[in-house]
This record gives structure tokens, sequence and C-alpha cells, in this order.
């Protein structure tokens, strides 16, 4: 374990998650105007209604995949009878077609997003910065199941990677764990690290903003103009002057809280 | 019973005379910037016509408003919550630009760049999105006066409902302007649909509006609005609406459509609605029964029990009073001649139309006989079904009755107006058989054609007694025992910083006299500025020329 482990195993991923957290901190609390999905389909959308929805979906199976394999102990899988030849088999094929639908998906929209003129012109330099991390992380995670999962013996990440993630999570990094990994494995967490590093300053802000709680909300939304004194709400430092004791509806007496 | 004010429109379509100042004023009042050019929160269609953006009628094609489903239930028609976030990630309904238009400019330098040529040079159209020359092949008034509607008009989505023999002879016979904004309904499509609720109907006055901090650009509202009235900024990513001008309706004014109308067509008031009975209004099977069903949910305001039920759920006494007044509330209850516009979509949207009765009226004229007679006027609502089953496409859902009742009214109104106009005796037979007396008739015609401004616009200002205040609130030193303690009113309006808020009155009190006067005291040392805004035009005052240079300085 030398220092150029503990900055690149420890260090860095620490720091990127300090970015990740403050940078959504920062951006929800001051720049909610900008927190957008800068959907394209406007201007295209021939293109889009192929390659959104298999990168989204593939994407999303990636994601889960990755949850089960990173997160989870291989003992509470063992648990509940899923054993090691199950999981490979799971993770191998399952994982591959996932892997497959994302980068056929990435290919489309990237190159929408290089023929299409429309949507060229709008893409800024920070959406590139993030496609190449993005590509590249996706490509050196296939690129490690194809050439060891599906082509090779089979790596077993779960006695490595997955308890070295476990451990940043848990605060006691174990930096030997990531010592003996495979190249491909190491470069897609190192460029995963980095992209979670950007992702609050990037386009990828929407991924946090999943409207789950539109399944169980009441369709038509009514909203007071009382209370913000405007459709939004007051900036910090901006909010109304409340004199301690005082009822904030008095100034409204046709509204007066019952 | 759950009483709700709803700020509404109604638009007389007669006197509408297509000259789009309503949209221009618009678009400089809230459109003129970047990401929104090919947004008209105010557009004017010439029907028969595509509207803008084009088909936009066509649900079978853009999926917007509600369906009822076989057990009675409201859907929208774009599907269900679980469907609208399976189809997050691609809208499947949604306009792409080249369904508006794409917005452009002209290269105006050329004009006075290029070098001398033989031929002049021409101010080429460049797409506002690429940069790119274009070629200009549709906008937002393209069929404008049914210009190009051979080639266009046949495709008309309420055409496309009548029948061929009408489609032949439709040109010739009947044009009509239909201006748009947002419908601010009842039952909103736009923000049933939006997954961030980041849209919201405001509980005081029922003005539609996207909250743009909490939008995220996920287009669901686009798509479900079936009058396709929220619009995607492509520059900020996020939606926009007409917001019905809030900003001065809540100062008692009319939007600026309405204010800049020249023909003196749209009315804004308030209407009183049970928001407890919307959904099931909504929801009635039979589409031609939606018009009364929207007629019932709104509810009289000098009934004892809304104004009691009205009261206690804090509406104040002069919302009342306004929605008493409300010559949206005469147009839709008392002379029943205003309907509103698409109630299949059971949207219950809430800017009505009076249908136009000028076409018929022409008609009739250009075939010699006389436009203002009652037979003749009566005889032609009867006969001429063309025009008449075109507006029911409009405004019934193809129902025919309504359309001809409200049609007669105006028939009756035009000619019992006429006899008095001409010193004759009022015919009160004309008036009883629209169901109405001269007297009802003749209240009408103020309110129609006199249409006196404070007639037109009965709109109660919005209760923030303290908001005028908010400059001082905004303070943070002042409150009690602060070290800028002081509350507002002291100096009448006048900031401690000793500049005047812009649009507050000056009370005339003897601090207020002092604090003015020290605006432009010349023995108040000088900031190297002045407001001119301020200078009362005597004398010179600080700030208004640079310190003269001290003799014997760095000359």
């Amino acid at each position: 374990m030398n220092n150029l482990d503990v900055l690149i195993w420890v260090a860095f991923p620490y720091a990127a998650a300090a970015s990740f957290f403050i940078g959504h901190i920062i951006r929800y609390r001051y720049d909610q105007y900008g927190w957008t999905s800068r959907s394209s389909q406007t201007y295209e959308n021939k293109w889009l209604r192929w390659g959104s929805p298999l990168f989204h979906y593939g994407m999303l199976a990636v994601i889960a995949g990755h949850i089960i394999g990173l997160l989870i102990p291989r003992e509470w899988l063992d648990f509940i009878g899923i054993d090691d030849h199950i999981y490979h088999l799971g993770a191998t094929w399952l994982g591959t077609a996932a892997a497959a639908i994302t980068v056929i998906g990435m290919i489309l929209l990237l190159i929408r997003r290089g023929a299409v003129k429309r949507v060229f012109k709008v893409t800024t330099t920070m959406d590139v910065v993030m496609y190449v991390f993005l590509f590249a992380t996706i490509a050196f995670g296939t690129l490690a199941v194809v050439q060891f999962q599906v082509l090779g013996a089979g790596y077993d990440y779960r006695g490595s990677v997955s308890p070295w993630i476990r451990s940043l999570i848990l605060m006691q990094p174990n930096v030997a764990l990531m010592a003996g990994v495979p190249l491909a494995f190491q470069l897609h967490v190192i460029t995963a690290t980095a992209l979670f590093a950007i992702w609050p300053f990037t386009r990828l802000i929407h991924v946090l903003s999943v409207p789950i709680w539109y399944l169980f909300r009441p369709y038509v939304v009514y909203r007071s103009r009382d209370k913000h004194l405007g459709a939004r709400k007051p900036r910090p430092g901006w909010e109304r002057s409340v004199r301690p004791g005082q009822n904030e509806w008095a100034e409204y007496p046709h509204k007066e809280k019952v | 019973m759950r009483v709700m004010a709803q700020m509404s429109m109604v638009m007389n379509l007669d006197k509408c005379i297509g000259c789009h100042t309503c949209s221009v004023t618009c678009k400089q009042t809230w459109t003129n910037r970047e990401g929104v050019e090919y947004v008209w929160f105010n557009n004017v269609e010439t029907r028969p016509g595509l509207g803008y953006p084009k088909r936009y009628e066509d649900q079978e094609q853009w999926k917007g408003g509600w369906v009822r489903t076989k057990r009675g239930r409201l859907k929208l028609k774009s599907g269900g919550r679980l469907k609208k976030l399976a189809t997050i990630f691609s809208n499947p309904d949604l306009p792409t630009i080249d369904d508006y238009y794409e917005p452009w400019t002209y290269d105006y330098d050329m004009l006075t760049k290029a070098p001398q040529t033989k031929a002049g040079p021409v101010a080429r159209p460049k797409s506002l999105i690429t940069g790119e020359n274009m070629d200009i092949k549709w906008s937002g008034n393209w069929d404008d006066n049914l210009g190009g509607s051979q080639e266009t008009a046949h495709e008309d989505p309420i055409l496309a409902h009548m029948s061929d023999h009408v489609r032949m002879e439709f040109e010739n016979t009947f044009m009509f302007y239909l201006p748009r904004i947002c419908e601010h309904c009842l039952n909103p499509s736009c923000v049933s649909a939006c997954p961030s609720g980041a849209m919201y109907k405001r509980e005081e006055d029922g003005i539609v509006l996207v909250d743009q901090d909490a939008c995220r650009g996920w287009r669901m509202c686009v798509s479900s609005c079936p009058y396709k009235k929220v619009y995607f900024n492509h520059k900020t990513n996020k939606a926009e609406k007409c917001t019905l001008c809030y900003p001065l309706i809540e100062q008692g004014k009319p939007t600026i459509c309405s204010e800049t109308c020249v023909g003196r067509l749209r009315y804004l008031g308030l209407m009183l609605y049970d928001a407890d009975r919307v959904l099931e209004a909504a929801s009635v099977e039979d589409e031609h029964e939606l018009l009364d069903a929207q007629r019932s949910v709104l509810l009289d305001p000098f009934d004892p029990e809304v104004i009691a039920t009205a009261k206690a759920g804090g509406m104040a006494d002069d919302w009342i009073e306004a929605a008493q007044a409300s010559p949206i509330y005469k147009l839709i209850h008392d002379y029943q001649v205003a309907l509103p516009l698409h109630p299949e979509y059971r949207t219950m949207p809430m800017v009505w139309y009076i249908p136009p009765l000028s076409p018929v009226v022409d008609i009739i004229s250009n075939t010699g006989n006389d436009g203002e007679e009652i037979r003749n006027l009566f005889a032609a609502i009867d006969k001429l079904r063309i025009p008449v089953e075109y507006l029911a496409g409009l405004f019934t859902a193809g129902d025919v009755a309504p359309i001809e009742k409200s049609l007669k009214k105006l028939a009756a109104m035009r000619s019992y107006m006429r006899d008095i106009n001409l010193g004759n005796p009022a015919n009160e037979n004309i008036a009883n058989s629209v169901g109405m007396s001269g007297e009802q008739i003749e209240a009408m015609y103020r309110l129609l054609a006199i249409a006196k401004y404070e007639d037109r616009y009965v709109i109660p200002k919005a209760h923030v007694e303290s908001a005028q205040d908010l400059e001082d609130f905004a303070c943070s030193l002042n409150t009690d025992g602060g070290p800028g303690m002081g509350g507002p009113g002291e100096t009448g309006g006048l900031r401690k910083t000793g500049r005047r808020v812009p649009g507050t009155p000056v009370a005339a009190t003897v601090e207020s006299f002092h604090s003015l006067k020290n605006l432009t005291d010349p023995s108040e040392p000088g900031e190297g500025r002045m407001n001119l805004l301020n200078w009362d035009g005597k004398g010179i005052t600080n700030g208004m020329f640079p310190p003269p240079a001290v003799a014997g300085g760095t000359a």
C-alpha cells in the first residue's frame, strides 16, 4: 500500500463523494432554476425516440445490478438462496444484456448529438466533459464484463471491489482490497468516481429528480399565493420578517387560520 | 360545497378584426426572449384553419386533455400516472419545434455591409436555432385571413369532422378569427400531468402557473394540454405558459391582451365555482351535456348560501362583490351567450367565447337582403348549417342547439336595437322571441356593443395588504429594537436609504416632507451620482455635475 493507492482508493472517492453531495445541496439551494433534464426532444425526435429509452432503461438495469453486486454482501444473498453460481450466471448474462442495451442507446444518442445540427448547437462544454467520463465509465465496465465474465473464467469482484466500497461507506477504508483488481475494473471504478465528482455540475443533475411521488399525489395541485407572496419561495435572507409572537396570517384577515 | 374564485375571460368573436394587437403586446410583455421566440401565449387563428401549433385540436394525434373511462372515471388521454413515468425518457406525444415553426431572424447586416454588386443585397432568413440559412415554410400565423387555405384548410380537424359537402363550399362562405390564450381550466390536464408538481392552480384566483424553480423539464404538460398552451422554452428547458398577466390582475388591472384589444372584445371578471363538483361535472358521459355540467359548477354569487360558504372559506367581501358584478357571470349565466372552447376535452376551460354572428349577417347582406331584419337573421341561422356546425365543433362538442340559441340572441339584439336607433318604437316581440326582455337586451347591448372599460373589466385587487411594504420588510434590521428600527409607513414609502420606492404613494406628513426634500437637498453631501427621476427641475443638485477642479490642482 503506497501513497498513490491511498490517493486513488481513499482520498479520491471521499473527495468525489463530498463534491457529489455538497454540489447537489448547493445547486438545490441556489440554482433551482438551472435544475432541469435539459431535454432536446423538441429539436429532434426520431433518434431520441429509440436512443433515449434504450439508454435510460438499460442504465436503470445497470444501476440495479450494481446495487445488488456492490452494496449487498454475498452472505445476505446466500441467505435468500442466491449462491455464487446463480449470482454469477445472473450478473453475467443479465448484466451483459443491460450493458448491450445501454451501449446501443448511448451510441444512438451520441450519433444524434453529433449529426443533428440543432442538438449539436446546444451542446455545452460541460456536456462534452460529462460525455467523456460517462462513455469511459460505460466502456470500461462493459470491457471488464466481457473480458473477465463472458470470455474469461470470471473475476470475483464481490471479494474485492464490493467490500472495498462498503468499507468506504462504513468510514473504515480498506485500500488493500483494491490492490490486485484487474486493470479494466480499476479504470471503471476511477472513471465512475470522477463522474460522481462532476455529477452535480452537469446535466446528470436530473437523475435526483426522478418524480416518483407523482404516483401518489392528487392530480390537480393548488397553491396559495399568500404563503409565498409570489409564486416562488423567497430566497434565503429574503423571507418576510414576522415579529415574535405575531400571527403570520394576521395581515390577511380574510384568511385567518382557525 | 367548496366555493373558489376563478378569474375568467370572455371574448366576443363578433368584434374581433384579427389585428393581432393582443398577440404582439403579449409577446412584447412576456416572450420577447431567447428560447421562447416561437412561443405565443396569445395567438389569433383564422378559422377555418390549422391553428397553432398545426392541428392542435386533433387529440387522436396529440392525446391532450382527459377521456372518460368505461367505469366513468377521468383519465389523462395520454395515459395514467405509470405510463407518464414510463414514457418520461421520450414523450411520445410531444410536438417538435417543426409543428410550431423554427424561429428565425434575418441577416440584416448583409444590407449594410455587402460589397457593391449588380444585384442588391438580400437579408436571408437565418435559423435562430442552428444559425444557418433556412426556408420559411410555416409560422404562427401562416394561414391568416385564409391565406393559402386552399391547400391547408382541409387539414383543419374541425372541418374533418364535417361532411365532404361542407368542405367544398367552406372557403367561399365563412371566416372568422379565434384569439386564444391559456384557458386556466378548472380541471387542468397540464397540472395533472406534471410529474414534478411544478404546475399549480392558484387557490385565490384559479390562475394556472408554472413554478420555474420546480420545473424539471419533463415536458408532460406540453403534450397533455389539449389547447397546446404550455410551451417548452428550449433555452432554459422549462415549461412556460400564459400567466393571465397575474402581476396586473393582482393590482386590479386587465391583462395586457385585454387592455390593448382594439376591438374591445375581451371581458375579465371573477366566477365563483364549486371545487367539489368539478370532477363530477367533467365526467358526465354525454359530451353534449358537458356545457350544462360546467354551467352548473359555476355558482350564483347572489345566493346567500354561496355567499355564506365563500365567507366561511375566507373570501373577502370585495371579492364576492366583484363576483356579483362580473361581466363574465352575466355573459355565461344571465344572457347565456358565451360558450367554452372545446368542452369535450373535459378540462373545464374558463376562457369562453361569444360565437360570431357577423358571417351570417355578411351572407344575408351579400345576397341583397336586409341583414338586420330579425326574420332574415333567424332564417339564415336555421339554414346556414355550415357556420353553425363549424362553431358547434369548436364550442359545444358538435351540439348545434346552444350555438343557435346564442346566435339568435345576438341577432335579436341587432334587430331590437336597430328599431331604437332609427327612432322607431322598440319591438318587445323580438326580445321575447329569444326569451329575453327588452330591458335585458338593452343591458346586453351596453355590455357587448358600448362595452365601457369599467364594465368589461371587473377585477378585485389581490389581498396582500402588506405587500406594498415588502421593500421595508426586506431589511432584516428593521425589527423591534433592531438597528433599523422603525416600521413602514413612517416615511410613507420612503426607504431608509432615502430613495423613494417606485409606485408607492407618499403620505403628506412632516417626516415625508423632510425626507422628500432631502432627496435633492444640495446641502447633503453628494455621492457623485444623482437620480434624474428625483430631480424637481429646479437648481443644480449635488452629483449632477462632476466636482469642480480645485484651483491649482493637477492641471
